[in-house]
């Protein structure tokens, strides 16, 4: 026997607790299946690429802070190695590492921020997300030593960081580093065994290789599908050529290996910020630079692995104080494109799960 | 008329008292004193309950989160509860334009009305129980049924998609669960050899905790199930349906609601204890202080599991009530059924027994349901083993 | 990949397509630009599977719509080009086709730049809101003046 149904469209956002800000999804159901999602953004457009068209190109600065706003570090440096790239400058190397230790800090952050809301989103009631933000805060109270920011940070600048790390922020790293492992065994102890995560999460919304690529997926949800391509790797920037680490890559592309590859690069970059305290070495953070920024005529892309995935800014510059042009490849926007694969099919629950595990930020994704 | 309500103590001596200032020929009067008293002290002791229980499960919670919880208003923000009442009910009440506005009204109060009347059988104490029914087993059931029916009336009559959403989940969740409740009482009272609570509660020469284990945890997992609590909490699940089917109310309703769940809690626990925590030792010179003591475990154990585990999908919801808790709820029925049969007389060594050899029964359905679940899911044992595999680049 | 060499490699199989060619970029018919995407993609030796973005610049005099392809097997990348004339709907094919990963930033760079992509499923505004008046990016955009106009519903 059949029943005749019919058809339910669901808005999903923007104002609903598990979108992530103000994301919408039309989602139509069959029950409680999805038939087709639609995604909707643009709530959270502040037009960031016109008003850096306004600026002057140390003042963009300020703006990539607020683009993927749990993740501020990488975007700081993603925004001036393209702007060194324009001049062909480049930081010195206590600079560099200094950059180093705070974009994977930084990258700590967010994937503990996304494994909390992940797990938020499969009704654990914010208990892990909690710990989660226990250990976040420690992280940010470094960057609070760093620049006297915590979240929108601006630590980076053209040509180097802002200064060097104050004295007391070394033996706190230092502290920080002996106990963030044990935390993460807390963490993972929590969750990746947990039966009615594995029963919720193994085998949802699987991805093969193939489609990631061709929605032009990148950053941990790429590397869950198998795929092993990291930008850290593939075109090392700043130090990230003299420190070892490995690339995580999942097998299955379900949402419990988008968790797992998050969780375990955590564990990569605490070895990574581990090799960068033992090698960095005194000397200038910041390359002196004209007051003035201003570029020769031309254009420059540099992308770095921002914890979402390839974040580059497109600078064209027409020899200006300004940029002519500042595209910017935001991972979380372009994450989403493959919405519909994972979700037709599956029930609401495991949507909302799905939507949890692509960790994408709304402040990038509508820039 | 009074009779049923005699074997009260705190009943008989107001009754008492009354009778003797108005007089035996106006003794409906009496009753009826006697009787509002009684009402009076039990659904507002039982509510004041409830607000000190929602501050204590944000407060646990809290500490199980690594956070503080509430402890502005009030010692220990105490006082908490009373705030957060004040604040609804000078809330704006918002009635959607589409709702039904009859259905939309009456819901709240159909949802905390038969928690209030499941009050009637519970024995709190030794003598303090309202009426001894002999079917007290099949009250509570009839009574707790009502409350599906209060989330569907609630879920219709907002006229709103995510609560008709988690209505729909609601009754498909508490109809389901219903079944593997109603064979554990079963199993209960055959155990006891009476529906009636109160004998069902004199009658545990050991707890029945320990006698049928299997039935504990069946009771357990269904009567969280029946008050949408983790992992079963999908009728209102946050991050998915926003509040399920209370996604429109606001005001002193949403607080009627939100009281009659955790009210529910603590009844949960007073039917749990009743049932299967068996009565008091003989040092506890308060009866009732011991069933307190009893219901605030289990409030406690609930508030663990609610601030630890993810939720269910909602197949998988049904799956455990069908295929898991519901054979498990017969298997349990049978093998009481058969003992009791084997051992008529239930005496101390004989509930032993049965215990010995229901414990077994539960030992060998747990591995078996554990395997059966993660074979299934195409769960593997060490997951975290070979999911991800590192590369050396 | 260097531009000259990409020319060689595309006008070897599309004679004609690649125009001009600077250190980093290769320009082409805009035309011919899925077929262009499609050789990249697909023939052995180049490889470049991942469309890592899609945007537009305005240059006033046109628009150059610029694609970055990746190669993931032999990590390497190469910037195509493809120069569109006209303010008033610069067209060119679109390659989400090719690229499931292409719809949503061509349809951003309809959006935030007029750069119309014939055979995009789904192209409509996506950041900003329904009934918005030009596109913002461009360099002639002035804000209409007020009262604004905003939506209503949608």
């Amino acid at each position: 026997m059949t029943l005749h149904t019919q058809p339910v469209v669901v808005n999903i956002g923007p104002h609903h607790p598990s979108t992530h800000g103000v994301f919408r999804m039309r989602l139509t159901f069959d029950g409680e299946n999805i038939v087709d999602v639609e995604p909707v953004v643009g709530y959270l457009h502040r037009g960031t690429e016109k008003l850096a068209e306004e600026r002057h190109y140390t003042q963009v600065i300020t703006l990539t802070d607020r683009l993927d706003y749990v993740a501020s570090m990488t975007n700081n440096e993603a925004y001036v190695l393209s702007c060194e790239r324009l001049v062909g400058l480049e930081a010195p190397e206590r600079g560099k590492y200094l950059r180093v230790i705070a974009a994977e800090l930084q990258r700590i952050v967010s994937h503990l921020i996304g494994t909390g809301f992940f797990l938020q989103d499969l009704g654990a009631f914010a208990t892990p997300l909690m710990y989660c933000m226990r250990e976040r805060e420690r992280i940010l109270d470094l960057f609070e030593m760093l620049c006297g920011a915590r979240i929108t940070v601006s630590y980076m600048r053209i040509g180097g960081v802002f200064q060097d790390a104050p004295d007391e922020f070394w033996p706190a790293l230092r502290k920080l580093l002996d106990e963030l492992p044990r935390y993460i065994d807390e963490l993972e102890g929590l969750i990746t065994t947990n039966e009615i995560v594995l029963a919720r999460t193994k085998g949802v919304s699987p991805v093969t290789p193939e489609q990631a690529i061709n929605g032009s997926w990148t950053g941990p949800v790429l590397r869950s599908t198998g795929v092993d391509w990291d930008l850290r790797k593939a075109a090392p920037y700043d130090a990230y050529d003299k420190v070892a680490f490995d690339v995580v890559v999942g097998e299955n592309g379900d949402n419990y290996d988008r968790y797992l590859v998050r969780i375990r690069e955590i564990r990569e970059s605490i070895r990574i910020v581990e090799q960068c305290v033992k090698q960095i070495e005194p000397g200038p953070v910041r390359a002196t630079t004209a007051m003035l920024f201003k570029p020769p005529p031309g254009e420059a892309y540099v992308p770095v692995e921002a914890p979402k995935g390839e974040l580059g800014f497109y600078l064209v510059s027409d020899g200006s104080i300004k940029p002519y042009r500042c595209h910017i490849r935001a991972p979380s926007f372009i994450n989403l494109s493959l919405l519909r694969e994972m979700m037709v099919g599956w029930k609401m629950s495991d949507a909302i799960v799905s939507l949890g595990s692509l960790d994408f930020n709304m402040g990038e994704v509508d820039r | 008329m009074g009779d049923l309500l005699r074997e009260n103590t705190l009943y008989g001596n107001i009754y008492d008292w009354a009778i003797g200032i108005v007089g035996e020929d106006l003794a409906w009067l009496a009753y009826t004193v006697a009787v509002m008293a009684i009402i009076l002290l039990v659904v507002n002791a039982f509510l004041a309950m409830g607000t000190l229980y929602t501050w204590a499960e944000r407060r646990i919670i809290g500490r199980f989160q690594s956070r503080v919880g509430p402890n502005r208003v009030g010692p220990f923000g105490l006082l908490q509860a009373i705030a957060d009442a004040v604040k609804l009910l000078f809330k704006e009440d918002i009635v959607p334009r589409a709702a039904d506005r009859i259905v939309f009204n009456l819901a709240p109060i159909a949802m905390l009305a038969p928690s209030v009347m499941a009050l009637a059988v519970i024995p709190f104490g030794q003598t303090s129980y309202l009426a001894n029914l002999n079917i007290g087993l099949l009250y509570l059931i009839a009574t707790s049924g009502i409350a599906s029916l209060a989330v569907m009336m609630a879920g219709y009559a907002s006229s709103n998609r995510y609560a008709m959403f988690g209505a729909m989940r609601a009754v498909a969740m508490l109809i389901s669960y219903e079944i593997p409740l109603v064979m554990v009482l079963l199993a209960v009272a055959l155990l006891a050899g009476s529906m009636s609570l109160v004998d069902v509660m004199t009658s545990q020469a050991i707890p029945f905790l320990l006698v049928t284990p299997l039935g504990a945890i069946i009771f357990f997992l269904a009567i969280s199930a029946e008050l949408n609590r983790s992992p079963f909490d999908i009728t209102e699940a946050e991050s998915e349906l926003i509040a399920g089917y209370l996604t429109e109310y606001s005001g002193m309703k949403f607080g009627v609601f939100y009281l009659a769940e955790f009210a529910n809690v603590l009844l949960a626990g007073a039917i749990f204890s009743t049932l299967f925590l068996g009565g008091w030792p003989w040092w506890t010179p308060l009866s009732h202080v011991w069933f307190l003591v009893k219901v605030m475990a289990f409030a406690f154990i609930a508030i663990w599991v609610r601030s630890t585990i993810p939720r269910f999908r909602i197949d998988q919801i049904m799956v455990i009530a069908w295929k898991v808790l519901f054979p498990l709820s017969l298997v349990n029925v049978a093998a009481i059924a058969i003992e009791v049969v084997a051992w008529p007389e239930r005496t101390l060594p004989q509930l032993v027994i049965m215990g010995i050899i229901n414990w077994g029964i539960t030992a060998v359905a747990t591995v078996a349901v554990t395997r059966a679940w993660r074979a299934s899911n195409g769960l593997r044992v060490s997951p975290s083993a070979r999911a991800v595999r590192l590369e050396v680049g | 990949m260097p531009g000259g060499q990409l020319v060689t490699s595309i006008n070897q199989r599309l004679p004609e397509t690649a125009l001009m060619a600077d250190a980093e970029a290769v320009w082409v018919r805009p035309d011919a630009i899925r077929e262009v995407c499609a050789l990249l993609k697909e023939t052995q030796g180049l490889e470049f599977n991942l469309l890592s973005s899609v945007t537009a610049v305005d240059y006033v005099e046109h628009f150059d719509v610029v694609y970055r392809l990746t190669s993931i097997p032999r990590n390497a990348t190469a910037v195509v080009k493809a120069r569109v004339f006209g303010r008033e709907r610069p067209t060119l094919p679109s390659v989400s086709v090719l690229w499931k990963g292409a719809e949503l930033q061509e349809r951003e760079a309809y959006d935030l730049l007029g750069v119309v992509f014939s055979g995009h499923p789904n192209l409509k505004r996506i950041l900003t809101w329904e009934g918005f008046k030009g596109h913002p990016l461009r360099r002639d955009y002035l804000e209409p003046p007020l009262p604004y106009s905003w939506p209503h519903g949608g």
